[in-house]
């Protein structure tokens, strides 16, 4: 599909809160477009309820409910309910998190409203870290990735796989994107939308805070995420994966990744890989992680 | 046309609540709760129950659902106890700043560690500042009638606030009572839809609860504590119309027994208010001139209708809670109500927790200890004995 | 707009709802519209919806909201947005 297909129509208003750059409302631009306005959005504690702007004021032509930080999917399951006692299933409940209230403390809530077959979709924004708090780790952190608290070294646990977590509770559509692709991301929302049940999609969302990169770079960062297979495009129908774009280039080794260096390296919090002098081992010991899940994504998706 | 059903506390709060034909209903299974869930999941299966029944996976979940469901704006319900209880509080002040009218009972159970299932009242007065209504039923057949009563409460536009009632683990929970039931077309001539305040519309499309400064949230803080004062009028209308339809009092905020010529008025809640009764009978029959003031919402407070009675009485209240570090809450919010206002005096008492029985004659022996002079500020009840 | 007559935190839609972020810019975007060959990438990944799409596809900037992130100039293929330091050069 091509840009112009996207339609012009917008529900989320310029002048809001959100830093110069930011990858969230990229995303939900696409989010909005692609559902339109008959959608009911709940959002936990995250950069969104601050993207909102101030009361009595909101960015958002879409209702909006904002909700504790690890409730998003349980506050969605009751909406979702109540639509449907009163008769108003064309409308699409969307559950709009951060990865933090995704992968650590919203998982329960999550996993709970998969299982029970709610017919939503769950979009997580995948800034790989608590930028509202002021930047700290979260489960999807990269290991090295260094956050406000951190000492020198970063984090020194890998990151979790969230996409396999979410596929162990068999729903229907599940998918990643990237702000990067907005066709992608496009193609998918739209699909999501006209299946019943629960839909999971992440995104991932470089933050130009978050990640200390310059806030004319974010498009960059997602597309290097993508080239280097430090992230993944795919769709998960029916109990099987198709990745797709570059990602599916990838697994096929129709391309081969570029270095994971080539997007780490404009990311200040990897300042520490390379100053005062580039740390060989731990740029080999990241990059030998992510050929060893790709080895193991070819073993599963090929 | 009265019908009586004879059964436990939970299965009659199942029945009310399914009579006020909710829209959503979440809830997580907990001790002594769960006979209230199966209940509600019984008629559901029986079709009885017509509205949306979600299992979710804890009740910090169970109370979020019925937050997003009542803000679309129907009428939702759940039930929980103790842990339970506590596991929600997060969502209970955002229910209650929501200003969403959610209803749920909650059954009075302790708090471990160690676990121990039976009646303490520690957990709800715990939730005191959450914003919610609190009703402290003493009978089967009140539970019913406060259920009902509580949706017409909770809902009415000057009030909009979530009603939590209360009752105790298995002295009422388990325990089978006869119950007039009403006829589901009485009850829907009395308990009107919902007309939600705010709701989440496509045609209106608004954002609920982003960031607000500080002169605003202080306003939705005022607001809400306006209505807690509308509620205690309403309260008072709200039984007396049940008693004029259903011919059924049990009392307002509070419930007076007794105290016309009393010189010594009892304060208790929950089954120990209704166990006060047994208590203040044979008292009389004693000859000592002693009523009892059972205190049935303890959020609102009514803190003028103790002052009123306080006039020719000093007050004995029994706590089956404590507010470590200070006392029993209910024994301090009756003195802050008379603070300046009342000369007379106030006894306090601690007994029952963690399940302990407290029967009629332990309350006589503390109200007999206040009137003989030797009862300190604040006792410990049956510890080693009075 | 329907309001709701209750005091809680309900919040109604409005551009520029955190005001005139266009204040925020240090750098602005000129587009040369000779240049633009319509392929939208601006448009589409513009993070605060202000390179406004018109009929025919051409694009204009909306500067009193513009935050001068530079991510338009940056997805322009052809380099037909420049980014330029607010008040010195025009
Ligand atoms: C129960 C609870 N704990 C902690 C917080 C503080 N908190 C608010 S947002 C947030 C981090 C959000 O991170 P993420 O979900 O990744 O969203 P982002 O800010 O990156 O958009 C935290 C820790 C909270 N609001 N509630
Ligand atoms: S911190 Fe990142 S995600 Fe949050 S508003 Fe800023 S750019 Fe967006
Ligand atoms: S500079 Fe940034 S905010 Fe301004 S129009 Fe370009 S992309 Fe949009
Ligand atoms: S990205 Fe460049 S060429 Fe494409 S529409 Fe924008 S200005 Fe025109
Ligand atoms: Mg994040």
């Amino acid at each position: 599909m091509a840009i112009k297909e996207i339609p012009t129509e917008e529900y989320y208003l310029p002048g809001s809160a959100a830093c110069p750059g930011c990858p969230a409302t990229m995303a939900l631009r696409i989010v909005f477009k692609a559902i339109g306005k008959k959608m009911i959005m709940i959002v936990p504690a995250c950069c969104t309820a601050v993207i909102e702007s101030l009361h009595p004021n909101t960015s958002f032509n879409i209702p909006t409910m904002n909700i504790a930080f690890e409730a998003a999917a349980a506050g969605a399951s009751g909406v979702e309910a109540a639509l449907r006692k009163q008769g108003k299933d064309d409308i699409t409940v969307v559950a709009w998190a951060g990865d933090g209230g995704t992968y650590d403390i919203g998982i329960q809530a999550l996993s709970g409203a998969l299982e029970r077959n709610t017919n939503f979709i769950y979009i997580c924004y995948n800034n790989q870290i608590y930028s509202n708090t002021g930047i700290q780790r979260s489960g999807a952190t990269p290991k090295y990735a260094a956050w406000t608290t951190t000492t020198v070294g970063g984090k020194t646990e890998y990151r979790k796989e969230m996409g396999e977590i979410i596929q162990a509770h068999h729903i229907p559509y599940a998918a990643q994107a990237c702000i990067s692709y907005p066709e992608d991301l496009y193609k998918k929302i739209k699909k999501a939308k006209e299946i019943k049940g629960p839909k999971y999609i992440e995104i991932m969302a470089p933050c130009p805070p978050g990640w200390r990169f310059g806030m004319e770079k974010t498009v960059e960062m997602g597309t290097l995420s993508v080239e280097t297979g430090a992230w993944a495009l795919y769709e998960y129908e029916n109990d099987e994966i198709k990745f797709n774009g570059i990602s599916k280039l990838l697994l096929e080794e129709k391309i081969n990744p570029k270095p994971i260096e080539d997007w780490i390296k404009f990311q200040g919090r990897f300042r520490h890989l390379f100053i005062p002098k580039k740390d060989v081992k731990k740029l080999k010991e990241i990059q030998d992680h992510t050929n060893l899940i790709w080895k193991r994504y070819r073993k599963c998706y090929l | 046309m009265n019908n009586v059903m004879i059964d436990t506390g939970n299965y009659i709060a199942a029945k009310a609540a399914v009579m006020t034909q909710p829209d959503v209903v979440a809830a997580y299974p907990i001790t002594p709760q769960t006979t209230l869930v199966e209940g509600i999941a019984k008629y559901h299966e029986t079709g009885e129950f017509k509205g949306e029944y979600i299992c979710v996976e804890s009740e910090h979940s169970a109370m979020a659902a019925c937050i997003g469901a009542s803000a679309t704006g129907v009428r939702t319900f759940t039930g929980t106890s103790s842990h339970g209880l506590l596991l929600m509080h997060e969502m209970l002040h955002w229910a209650a700043l929501a200003r969403l009218p959610v209803i749920m009972c909650n059954i009075n159970r302790v708090v471990g560690p160690g676990w121990n299932i039976w009646a303490d009242e520690n957990d709800s007065i715990s939730q005191r500042d959450t914003g919610w209504i609190q009703f402290y039923c003493s009978s089967n057949q009140e539970i019913f009638d406060t259920i009902i009563q509580s949706f017409k409460l909770g809902e009415h536009e000057k009030v909009s606030l979530p009603v939590m009632i209360n009752y105790n683990a298995f002295i009422l929970s388990h325990t089978s009572m006869p119950v007039h039931i009403p006829t589901q077309k009485e009850i829907n001539d009395f308990l009107p839809k919902r007309k939600p305040l705010w709701n989440l519309d496509i045609n209106n499309p608004i954002t609920f609860g982003n960031i607000i400064l500080p002169p605003e949230y202080e306003k939705v803080r005022k607001e809400m504590q306006e209505s807690q004062e509308n509620a205690k009028k309403l309260i008072k209308e709200i039984s007396k119309e049940w008693k004029n339809k259903f011919g059924r009092y049990h009392g307002d905020l509070l419930e007076l027994y007794e105290c016309e010529d009393a010189e010594y008025i009892l304060l208790s809640m929950g089954a120990i208010g209704a166990e006060s009764k047994v208590a203040i009978n044979n008292l009389r029959k004693k000859g000592l001139k002693i009523g009892l003031a059972r205190v049935r919402t303890f959020r609102p407070f009514p803190k003028e209708e103790i002052l009123k009675i306080s006039k020719n009485s000093d007050l004995i209240v029994i706590d089956r809670n404590i507010s470590i570090g200070m006392e029993g809450a209910l024994f301090s919010e009756i003195k802050a109500s008379l603070y300046g206002k009342s000369d007379s005096k106030v006894y306090g008492f601690i007994s029952g927790l963690g399940g302990k029985d407290v029967t009629f004659q332990d309350i006589e022996k503390m109200c007999e200890k206040v009137i003989n002079g030797k009862a300190n500020d604040l006792e410990w009840y049956g510890l080693e004995g009075v | 707009m329907k309001k709701y007559n209750v005091k809680t935190t309900i919040s109604y839609p409005m551009k520029g709802a955190t005001g005139k972020t266009g204040n925020w810019r240090v750098f602005r975007p000129i587009l040369n519209k000779e240049k633009c060959v319509k392929c939208l990438r601006c448009w589409i990944f513009c993070p605060e919806a202000t390179v406004i799409r018109k009929d025919d596809d051409s694009i204009d900037i909306d500067y009193d909201y513009c935050k001068g992130c530079g991510i338009c100039a940056n997805v322009c293929k052809i380099k037909a947005i420049t980014m330029k330091r607010e008040g010195i050069e025009k």
